[in-house]
């Protein structure tokens, strides 16, 4: 029997189960050995073979520590226990941090297992957009193979961590996203004709045509410009939130790298930062096995990414990214504490990316068919959250294929109007590389226009003026 | 007034007058600044808005840009600019671009500040002078004061400033005196951005420089007119926007153009300024522009060996 939480309270209930497991277990047999006082400690011999009894024989002065200055020490950041014997921490667990999911590889719930509850309407409206972004995909894909487009990254695979992170948010929540998050701006309303817009840089996109296909951006969608220099998104999310922070905002900003971002300086300034600074800032990571051709094997040696989260003091989540209830579920406990207890968050999410890192790169050259299969077949997001919302009675074969012959006529119609329409003016050029434009750009703008005007058969004509 | 008086007075009356103002980096609350150019300011605006940081100059100074991003008006400091060379990515590629990626969507009003260019007797990791290198960037400015009055004015409007701002002080001007005027000590004085300043008039030959070398310009100034020769020195204040007329107008007037920087010469200030000239009063010279620089090496540490390595 399932847990549904429908109510505050239960959520909370959710909220308080994520802390249990995350919460710092220490056995308790482990914790009074090292506090041992010296005369005891002496008479255990192997310490190892004693130390269940002798645990349970000292449970009643285990307070000594405290009192006896030889065993603890008072030490920036609390009270250290001393221990007598050589004992390094392992490099790893003996486990592997365990991964959340509410769904089965086949969409069926998890018996016991905790989610927050979503309602027909979200759970149809993320089913929906997850489907939007995979055609989306499958057309922009196609055009820049047939050489509509300088470049594009697909988001296959990786729907269920896009649609239900952008549901479990609130639109005030800023978003930093690397580039294979275009799902929350579809979530917020960004128009199947404003990603076409941006991705043929025509008059149309916001961007003026000055960022190549997928590097979306939108004030009003509280999504910030993609930026293409890997990681840096990661502090800037952390100084956003500090903003948010000081301004005492009901919300929080949510940032998104994949497992190769992990490596990069900035990685490790943003966590560390984000939980000196108690900033709202969640940081979900995309681990989707490949970082282009690099895979997490050579990319990391520890545990994935949860376990980096509790060395800079963040609290961790691992959750299966392809499980859209699971995600939607922790994303939405995560931006709770994160507001509530103005504190960063991370959560990891394993997932695959099923497409190629982008059209410059052919995966097929590095991995195999039969793994690229397997993930897209036997752990489809999409297909697992149907089975979930069909077992809901919430979706039908008629809307399936009403939903895409719709979609896909929509995205069609898009990339037309898009690729016909005008290309930006000369003037976006020059504007907005300062708030005002200084004089020597001025004079660059005025040559230009000079020497357009004066030998018009050598520049291209479809440059308006 | 003293230079670090200019400035502590300039951030303290911006911090007073925008709450949106606050300052970060390593040691500028507790400590007041390496140089205490924060000094009384933790006690005044609270650990909110100065915000000691931990040393990761790549993540506060993201972090800076994050906050400009989402409205704040951070002033970053780095205890020398060698140290903006681990977050130059975020000067250059998240802060002098946002604007025009996100196509006048995302502004970034920052202030990066701190020591710049050699000290004394603290070697190649401390000693570089960045002025060439960030006032190639479009989408940043670059400020260099030299006295009190410009330390004010300039940190006033780069803190007011929507667009991202360098602003490259100099470690031995900073306990350099300046008579200051009435004027330039009203809370409400700021300096033009891309404006250099006429500092001595002069009609045979200009020489242009910027930082603690318009001191030494200065002096050169009065050793010539003892000479019977008359130099006009421009304090460039600006280096991005540069400001191109006041220096061709200079030119055209003395026919003679010498140009001092403590930096490296290729690529330089002072080249900048000469391809300027060249291009615009290339008629109007009477003789090869002379380029005083430092000279094309890592700093030296031994003190005579570091002399010899900068303009003297």
């Amino acid at each position: 029997m399932a847990h549904f939480l429908k109510s505050s309270s239960s959520k909370s209930a959710l909220l308080n189960i994520l802390k249990h497991n995350l919460a710092l277990v220490t056995p308790a047999r482990r914790h009074l050995r090292q506090s041992l006082p010296p005369s005891i400690r002496a008479s255990q011999n192997p310490i190892s073979r004693l130390c269940n009894t002798m645990a349970e024989k000292l449970s009643s002065i285990g307070f000594h520590e405290d009192a006896n200055n030889q065993e603890v020490m008072d030490f920036p950041g609390g009270k250290v226990a001393f221990t007598h014997e050589i004992h390094f921490i392992s490099e790893s667990s003996q486990e592997r941090v365990p991964c959340y999911r509410v769904l089965d590889d086949n969409g069926q719930q998890i018996t016991n297992s905790h989610f927050v509850q979503v309602s027909e309407e979200v759970a149809v409206k993320m089913y929906s957009d997850m489907v939007t972004l995979q055609i989306m995909d499958n057309i922009f894909y196609e055009a820049q193979r047939q050489g509509r487009l300088s470049f594009y990254a697909t988001t296959i695979g990786e729907e269920a961590i896009n649609i239900a992170s952008a549901a479990a948010l609130t639109p005030e929540d800023v978003i930093f996203p690397q580039y294979r998050e275009p799902g929350l701006l579809l979530w917020r309303g960004f128009t199947l004709q404003e990603f076409a817009n941006q991705c043929f840089g025509n008059k149309s996109d916001y961007g003026k045509g000055r960022q190549m296909p997928v590097h979306y951006g939108s004030n009003k969608l509280n999504y910030f410009t993609v930026s293409a220099t890997i990681a840096t998104q990661l502090p800037n999310a952390v100084g956003a939130a500090y903003s948010l922070k000081m301004d005492k905002k009901d919300a929080c900003v949510v940032t998104f790298f994949g497992d190769g971002g992990s490596s990069e300086g900035d990685f490790h300034g943003a966590l560390n930062l984000a939980a000196v600074m108690e900033a709202p800032v969640l940081f979900i990571c995309r681990n989707n096995g490949w970082a282009i051709s690099t895979p997490t094997s050579d990319q990391f040696r520890s545990d994935g990414v949860v376990v980096k989260g509790r060395a800079y003091g963040i609290r961790s989540i691992r959750v299966d990214g392809n499980d859209a209830l699971a995600m939607y579920s922790a994303v939405h406990a995560a931006r709770e504490m994160a507001i509530t207890e103005q504190r960063p968050i991370l959560i990891e999410a394993l997932t695959y990316r099923v497409g190629h890192h982008s059209t410059s790169d052919d995966s097929t050259r590095y991995r195999s068919a039969d793994e690229i299969e397997w993930w897209s077949k036997a752990r489809n997001p999409l297909s697992r959250f149907r089975t979930w919302i069909e077992s809901n009675g919430w979706w039908s074969d008629e809307a399936e294929s009403d939903l895409r012959s719709r979609i896909k006529k929509e995205m069609l119609e898009a990339l037309r109007v898009a690729e016909k329409s005008k290309k930006p003016n000369l003037k976006n050029m020059f504007s907005d590389v300062y708030d005002v434009p200084p004089p020597n750009l001025k004079e660059q703008e005025l040559v230009v226009r000079q020497t357009i005007k004066s030998h018009p058969q050598d520049y291209p004509s479809d440059v308006p003026f | 007034m003293t230079v670090r008086d200019a400035l502590n007075s300039a951030i303290d009356e911006e911090m007073s007058a925008d709450p949106k103002v606050f300052v970060m980096g390593e040691e500028v609350g507790q400590y007041q600044g390496a140089y205490k150019i924060t000094k009384g300011l933790l006690e005044k605006y609270g650990p909110e808005r100065v915000y000691d940081t931990p040393i990761t100059e790549a993540g506060f100074t993201g972090i800076g840009v994050g906050a400009a991003y989402a409205g704040l008006k951070p002033v970053v400091e780095f205890m020398t600019f060698n140290f903006s060379m681990q977050a130059i990515d975020h000067i250059i590629n998240s802060a002098a671009k946002s604007n025009y990626m996100s196509a006048g969507q995302i502004n970034v009003p920052i202030v990066f500040r701190g020591p710049n260019g050699a000290a004394a007797g603290v070697g190649a990791q401390h000693s570089q002078c960045y002025a060439a290198w960030y006032a190639s960037v479009p989408g940043l400015k670059v400020l260099a004061p030299y006295s009190a009055e410009d330390a004010r004015g300039l940190l006033k409007a780069a803190i007011r400033d929507p667009d991202p701002v360098v602003f490259l002080e100099n470690e031995l001007l900073y306990g350099e005196s300046f008579p200051i005027s009435e004027e330039a000590l009203d809370s409400s004085f700021c300096l033009p951005i891309g404006k250099a300043k006429i500092e001595r008039e002069g009609k045979d030959v200009t020489i242009t420089t910027f930082s603690k070398m318009v001191g030494f310009a200065l002096k050169a100034a009065e050793k010539l007119a003892e000479e019977g020769i008359s130099a006009e020195v421009i304090n460039l204040r600006s280096i991005r926007p540069l400001d191109r007329a006041t220096i061709n107008a200079s030119v055209r007037k003395t026919s003679r153009l010498v140009t001092v920087e403590e930096g490296f010469p290729q690529h330089g200030v002072c080249a900048e300024i000469c391809a300027s000239v060249v291009e615009e009063s290339f008629s109007y010279l009477d003789a090869p522009v002379e380029r005083i620089a430092g000279a094309d090496v890592p700093m030296p540490y031994a003190a005579n060996l570091e002399r010899l390595a900068l303009p003297q």
